[in-house]
């Protein structure tokens, strides 16, 4: 312990302040600025233009971070729970499908469903977010009632999922959809959306008694169920949660693309597991912050702007973002023992 | 015996009287002595017997003798030559076999795997010779006389063959010394036969075997020499033969017992928890008692008898599956810990790190989880200003030695950890408060500091359960004590009549 610990036999002890200490989410926003400024060099280097100094290229790196955050988000708090959620990209698919689907105008004379065309926008958007809520639903059912591994379940519904959102057009692509969905795509609403679904759970995770029990949950399933906690039931709620999410972000894809396809949202599910463990997320439960998340998927997507600008081949890419995901996991891993035996 | 021709067997001829000795092993844990000066000697052919309370350092012992972790000072002897047993390999290599109390079997395996692993038969082309595998291990059963196919899964086995394989498995190396550790806590009668028949088998062998038991009839029946412990000391060796029960349980209860147990008369009022026949099948049965307002009620037993699985299914943890349990006169069907909870119960478990603490997070956060459902959050939203109030409080007042109360659990020590969680549980205002082994593993002087905090609890009329495997802890708190042997609850003494050796002869069975 760094600070002398009070004398014993003194009721009246003075709290003794320790020095402050920082937030650990200042590591990874120091690696963030690192990494924004060694492409800010090469920029200069190689191609003798700034990398950040154009709003641009800003605003798309903000725009692609925006999908995969919301899948973050959610899956920050099921990993926090100790548990995982590999279905986010394929749920996201399917509410995407389903959202463009009751989005068409009625000038499209092929609509998925003819009779339920140019619907009030608010419609798509909330059967979007539905989808992904029952699909989190039944991923938390069949966790908390049959006791199988996260991984497990999760993973069924991945290909569930992305199987649902093929059999639902066939494979065909749904597009024309009304001007008032697409413009939850447009600018920078995306932006908006993930910072704001971030806030908001930022704020549940730290100041509820949701965010309490989530986190007693991951640190200790036992000693959480001795508590009181109905450990089974607030399984189901966070999953739920997750699946609320994927389905936001689903109905913010479609409404980006201005069309549902069935192959939206490709593994963004790791993408998202990446961005929430590079943020300082741990594995084993009870660790995770959202601000961390955010930020980690920020690294993420700014690497991949970074690779693209300066002209690095896309495979390369892949090869060097999975070394960076393991590398931010061992020192993250490293830097904890070092804080826990302090 | 193939084996032994690659151990050290240089001894002169006429000078082989002992096949192990240890002499001084001291033993430390981070803030607790386990064992000190400590000597033990196991002579070819015997069956050596080890005997002590809960604690006494038995199993330390034998894990040192096994090479699981090495003595802090002393010095081993096997067949005469000093060893050092780095490993559990070393040891084996010595000659030194464990059949451990936890069953280290792997499930999925087949008998004969589990039994020769590491030691497959190879074939020429490399691989696993399974018929020569096969035939080895039917070879050995046929010597000790055991009927189960080599060819079966583990998975598949009843805990009683599991323990047949465990000691078939150690019988396999060729061992000199065998360690049994409670090898039939999980045995029916018929079984124990036939596992005594194989002890005897291997002590005509000439092998010297190291017996623990808690249970007299079969140190009587089985062993040739006696070794007691206590409190990680040795107290005497002696022959089977020279010793009677009574004898026995004293030499292992020995001390008398010391007045640092600050208990107060609390005025004990009205019945307020009742247990009528409560079952937990497989676990226990038939447990009934009344527990008063201001009463302290201890639990004694040894280890598998069923304690803390009776304080377990009162707090709903597993609930009960006969039997009611009623609070206030009233039937409450206890089906989880928010039920006992809302009935005003709160359970301390006995597991400090398994089941109490969430190490990773802060010393508040441990404090407050148990109350965050009534009065503490308003919409959803913890209401922060008066649950720090409420843990500041509790840390003063409980002494919680921690720089503030954004520390992680994980940094405290032992004792303060244990109040942390002594904390969670009176934020709720219990009204029956159930500690199992309240003091395990913490300092003297934290300690003494909760055993002053029971008795103050007991006085403000809060009703306790305490279960320890601490006999001075039992004797010096309770106002009555429960004593259950295997499930089962032997007897009821009170403060007035309870004494060690009472409380040790109920604890093994009583009656006989």
């Amino acid at each position: 312990m760094s600070a002398p610990a009070p004398v014993s036999g003194e009721l009246a002890v003075r709290r003794v302040r320790r020095p402050y200490r920082l937030p650990t989410e200042a590591n990874i926003l120091f690696v963030l600025v690192g990494i924004a400024l060694i492409f800010e060099a090469l920029g200069w280097s190689l191609r003798g233009q700034s990398f950040l100094l154009n709003e641009q290229r800003l605003l798309i790196i903000l725009l692609q971070v925006s999908i995969v955050g919301l899948l973050a988000i959610g899956v920050t708090q099921v990993i926090i729970t100790a548990g995982i959620d590999l279905s986010s990209g394929s749920v996201l698919a399917c509410s995407a499908m389903v959202a463009a689907s009751l989005a068409q105008t009625s000038d499209n004379a092929r609509a998925v469903f003819p009779m339920l065309t140019d619907l009030p926008a608010l419609v798509p958007i909330m059967a979007g977010i539905l989808v992904g809520g029952v699909a989190g639903l039944v991923n938390g059912t069949l966790i908390a009632t049959t006791g199988i591994p996260p991984f497990i379940a999760t993973l069924g519904m991945m290909v569930t999922a992305r199987g649902l959102a093929r059999f639902y057009t066939h494979g065909q692509p749904i597009s024309q959809l009304s001007d008032g969905f697409t413009w939850l795509g447009s600018g920078g609403i995306p932006v908006v959306i993930f910072l704001a679904t971030a806030a908001v759970f930022h704020v549940a995770l730290r100041y509820t008694r949701y965010g309490k029990f989530t986190y007693a949950i991951g640190a200790n399933v036992q000693a959480a169920r001795v508590s009181g906690i109905s450990v089974g039931r607030h399984l189901m709620v966070v999953y739920t949660i997750a699946g609320l999410l994927s389905g936001l972000a689903g109905v913010v894809t479609a409404a980006r693309a201005a069309s549902g396809q069935a192959g939206m949202g490709m593994s963004y599910e790791l993408d998202a597991i990446a961005g929430a463990v590079i943020g300082g997320t741990s594995l084993s439960g009870g660790v995770g912050r959202m601000t961390g998340t955010v930020i980690g998927t920020v690294i993420l997507g700014v690497m991949t702007s970074g690779f693209t600008f300066i002209g690095v081949d896309a495979y390369i890419q892949d090869i060097v973002k999975g070394m960076i995901i393991v590398a931010a996991v061992v020192a993250d891993q490293y830097r904890q023992r070092r804080r826990l035996k302090a | 015996m193939s084996a032994t021709t690659m151990r050290p067997a240089t001894l002169p001829a006429g000078a082989m009287p002992y096949l192990l000795e240890l002499a001084g092993i001291r033993k430390e844990f981070p803030g607790v002595v386990a064992l000190d000066g400590v000597q033990l000697r196991v002579r070819p052919g015997t069956v050596h017997a080890l005997m002590g309370e809960n604690g006494a350092g038995k199993s330390t012992l034998m894990k040192i003798v096994a090479g699981v972790f090495p003595p802090s000072q002393g010095s081993i002897r096997v067949r005469g030559q000093e060893v050092t047993l780095a490993s559990p390999l070393a040891a084996l290599e010595l000659g030194i076999a464990m059949i451990h109390q936890e069953l280290n079997l792997m499930p999925s395996m087949t008998v004969a795997e589990n039994i020769w692993i590491r030691r497959e038969p190879i074939t020429r082309f490399g691989l696993v010779n399974h018929a020569e595998l096969n035939r080895r291990t039917a070879a050995l059963f046929a010597r000790l006389g055991i009927d189960l196919d080599p060819e079966e899964v583990v998975a598949r086995l009843t805990i009683a063959s599991r323990q047949m394989v465990e000691i078939a498995k150690a019988v396999s190396y060729e061992s000199d010394i065998l360690i049994m550790d409670e090898p039939t806590s999980a045995l029916a009668e018929r079984e124990v036969a036939h596992l005594f028949a194989i002890i005897r088998e291997l002590r005509a062998e000439g092998r010297g075997i190291i017996y623990i038991t808690h249970k007299m009839s079969e140190v009587f029946e089985i062993a040739d020499e006696v070794s007691v412990f206590r409190d990680g000391r040795h107290v005497a060796t002696e022959p089977a033969a020279n010793l009677d029960r009574d004898q026995l349980i004293r030499l292992m209860v020995g001390r008398e017992l010391t007045q640092m147990y600050p208990k107060t008369e609390a005025d004990i009022g009205e019945v307020i928890l009742s247990a009528r026949d409560l079952t937990r099948e497989g676990l226990f049965a038939d447990v009934s008692f009344d527990l008063r307002r201001g009463e302290i009620l201890g639990i004694a037993g040894l280890m598998g008898s069923g304690r803390t699985s009776v304080a377990e299914t009162l707090f709903g943890v597993r609930p009960a599956t006969a039997g009611s349990i009623r609070v206030d006169g009233q039937e409450v069907r206890v089906t989880s810990p928010k039920v006992a909870m809302r009935a005003g119960m709160a359970l301390l478990t006995e597991d400090r790190k398994q089941s109490g603490l969430f190490l990773l997070l802060t010393v508040s956060d441990n404090m407050e989880v148990a109350v965050l459902r009534d009065g503490f959050t308003t919409a959803g939203f913890v209401r922060r200003r008066a649950l720090l109030e409420l843990c500041e409080r509790m840390r003063a007042s409980l002494r919680v030695k921690t720089p503030d109360l954004d520390e992680c659990a994980q940094n405290l020590s032992g004792g303060n950890q244990q109040k942390a969680l002594i904390a969670r549980w009176l934020m709720t205002q219990p009204r029956v408060l159930i500690l199992d082994e309240p003091t395990r593993g913490i300092d003297v002087g934290a300690k003494a500091e909760i055993h002053r905090l029971i008795s103050d609890l007991a006085s403000q009329g809060v009703a306790i359960i305490m279960i320890s495997s601490e006999m001075p802890e039992i004797l010096g708190m309770s106002d009555r004590i429960m004593v259950m042997h295997e499930g089962r609850v032997t007897g009821f003494l009170d403060r007035a009549e309870a004494d060690q050796v009472a409380i040790m002869h109920l604890a093994s069975g009583g009656g006989q």
